[in-house]
């Protein structure tokens, strides 16, 4: 395994000692829960989209820390997208953590969420910090089921 | 001195150095760290003569059981019989009949509820389990209720994880057809007052059923002693192979029970009119059996019984007295099951980090635990945790284990300064 560190990057624990956008949002358009139940992960994503742009992103919930960051880390990348951009990103995001970690992968895409790219060395973790992402997606399509990445 | 440090020094040896050495797996580094192995209540390690009395047994004496008239099925079945009696003379039953092969604790306790209470239960009947209960000890009654129409009672535990006995003699009534309880919880540790809870549900004439998954591997167990209709238990929890175990039941109940699955080995004679079935214990063993586990666990049972169960307990006993002291030293550490008498393992969560980082950190320190909700979420919720951290002692754990865990958990704290 490489370093811990690799996965408890500065980044990720400033994210999840101190995560961003983190509430509710009143006048959201779009939102969906996120369960792993195994994990004990909840999480409920807000999205308010005008002119089709992601207006505002915002998250509540509790989790383990990739979890807490991968949402956090979210937010922050989603605010101002538009709904094709955040759809590509989520695309990006997911090729990145599912790619085993001996198959060479283009972190570079992915811009900040890159400091999740260390999850690939730890296959039991890729559902933490995927859990937002799913959850951004069902939001997006209005589904009203939890979504699990167990 | 203290208390804890003159207790250690009359404690049976178990020697741990020796010990280690008969579990191959041991010899391994993980992430570059000798491993310490802290996930037994999960799934304990094999020693080596387990692992080769099953490479003995298909190297040299392999064959189907109780129908070959040739000399490897005589062997067979004989190593496989061998087996049951060992498992007879393990938990004090009276007869190897009372001993029917199953793939777990698990398959044992449904055995009993489909095959025992659904065809018994109704409506106005109450089955009562404990707030602590494995969902594998509550989701089969909860099926049969379901079914039936009877009523699924639970016995609260309080904020120790003790459960609380005047709440658990207040819900045994003559609508109790049944009680299923944990000889120790898996998730807190708690050991069950089982004989004298067994004694107030004889009052009303309940039968009683113990899951025993996590009793059979730290405690001598007897079931005369328990006063228990019905003890579930599994073999790899005890050292013996993954997809065996045994189910002990008073022979008068199982004589009376209708088989559960249909198929060889569990017939009499079988016409397209009529079929009879054999007598326990072969009427609920349908199929070919898990040969190499029966006989796994027979040699893991004779393994056991030559370290002496009393010396187990102690050693053990010593290790969860000694992992409790270590790691209320850590400020932030809430240990989680703090019960008057526990066994085999502690539980704990590590301020507000959640079990899964703290046991992926852990690991990267080669230190192996089980991080989650145990299969008891009822258990989680009572103490409002999402999930814990558990560490579970085996007889090959010595307070040096104890001492890395107890590191690993700092260096958690370090992380998340």
């Amino acid at each position: 395994m490489s370093d811990l560190r690799d996965l408890y990057q500065e980044v990720i624990l400033d994210h999840t000692k101190r995560p961003r956008n983190f509430g509710t949002l009143e006048h959201a358009t779009h939102r969906a829960q996120g369960r792993n139940p195994l994990c004990g992960d909840q999480l409920a994503l807000f999205v308010e989209i005008a002119d089709g742009r992601l207006r505002d992103v915002r998250f509540a919930g509790k989790g383990c820390a990739i979890s807490t960051a991968s949402a956090s880390l979210l937010t922050e990348a989603l605010k101002g997208t538009t709904i094709d951009e955040a759809h590509a990103m989520f695309e990006r995001f997911h090729k990145v953590v599912t790619t085993p970690s001996d198959q060479p992968v283009d972190v570079s895409t992915i811009g900040k969420l890159a400091v999740l790219a260390g999850v690939r060395e730890f296959p039991m973790r890729v559902k933490c910090a995927s859990l937002a992402w799913h959850t951004l997606e069902a939001a997006l399509a209005g589904r009203a089921d939890p979504v699990t990445t167990e | 001195m203290t208390p804890l440090a003159e207790r250690s020094a009359l404690r049976p040896a178990l020697d741990v150095e020796a010990l280690r050495k008969q579990f191959p797996i041991l010899a391994r580094r993980v992430h570059g760290k000798p491993l310490v192995y802290l996930d037994s209540a999960a799934s304990s390690q094999k020693p080596a003569c387990v692992i080769e009395a099953i490479v003995d047994y298909y190297g040299r004496y392999h064959s189907n059981v109780h129908r070959g008239v040739h000399t490897l099925s005589e062997e067979a079945t004989a190593a496989y019989e061998r087996a049951r009696a060992r498992v007879r003379s393990f938990v004090r039953a009276d007869s190897p009949r009372e001993i029917v092969f199953v793939r777990g604790t698990t398959e044992a306790i449904n055995l009993v509820a489909q095959a025992w209470a659904r065809p018994r239960l109704g409506p106005g009947d109450e089955v009562l389990v404990t707030e602590l209960e494995h969902h594998s000890n509550l989701v089969p009654w909860q099926l049969v209720c379901e079914k039936t129409g009877a009523k699924l009672v639970v016995a609260p535990i309080d904020a120790r994880g003790d459960v609380i006995p005047e709440e658990y003699a207040r819900r045994l009534s003559k609508r109790t057809r049944l009680v299923a309880l944990a000889h120790v919880s898996n998730a807190l540790g708690t050991v069950n007052p089982v004989a004298e809870f067994t004694r107030l549900a004889k009052q009303v004439g309940a039968i009683v059923l113990v899951d025993g998954a996590q009793g059979v591997p730290h405690m001598p167990v007897d079931v005369g002693e328990l006063g228990c209709d019905f003890y579930a238990f599994s073999g790899h929890k005890m050292y013996a192979p993954t997809g065996i175990g045994a189910l002990f039941g008073r022979l008068e109940l199982l004589d009376a029970m209708e088989p559960w699955q249909g198929g060889g080995s569990m017939i009499r004679n079988v016409t397209f009119e009529k079929t009879t079935f054999a007598p326990a214990p072969e009427r609920f063993e349908a199929g070919t059996p898990n040969i190499e586990g029966a006989i796994g666990l027979g040699v893991a049972i004779e393994w056991l019984e030559r370290l002496d169960l009393a010396a187990v307990h102690a050693h053990e006993a010593d290790l969860v007295e000694y992992a409790t002291a270590r790691l209320a030293e850590i400020p932030g550490v809430r240990l989680i099951g703090t019960a008057r008498e526990r066994a085999g393992l502690v539980s704990f969560v590590v301020g507000d980090v959640h079990a899964h980082d703290v046991g992926t950190i852990l690991d990267g320190e080669g230190v192996a635990v089980r991080a989650g909700h145990h299969c008891a979420q009822p258990v989680m919720d009572h103490f409002d945790v999402p999930a814990t951290v558990r560490a579970s002692f085996a007889v090959h754990n010595g307070r040096d284990d104890v001492d890395r865990l107890v590191a690993g958990v700092r260096r958690v704290q370090e992380i998340f300064a």
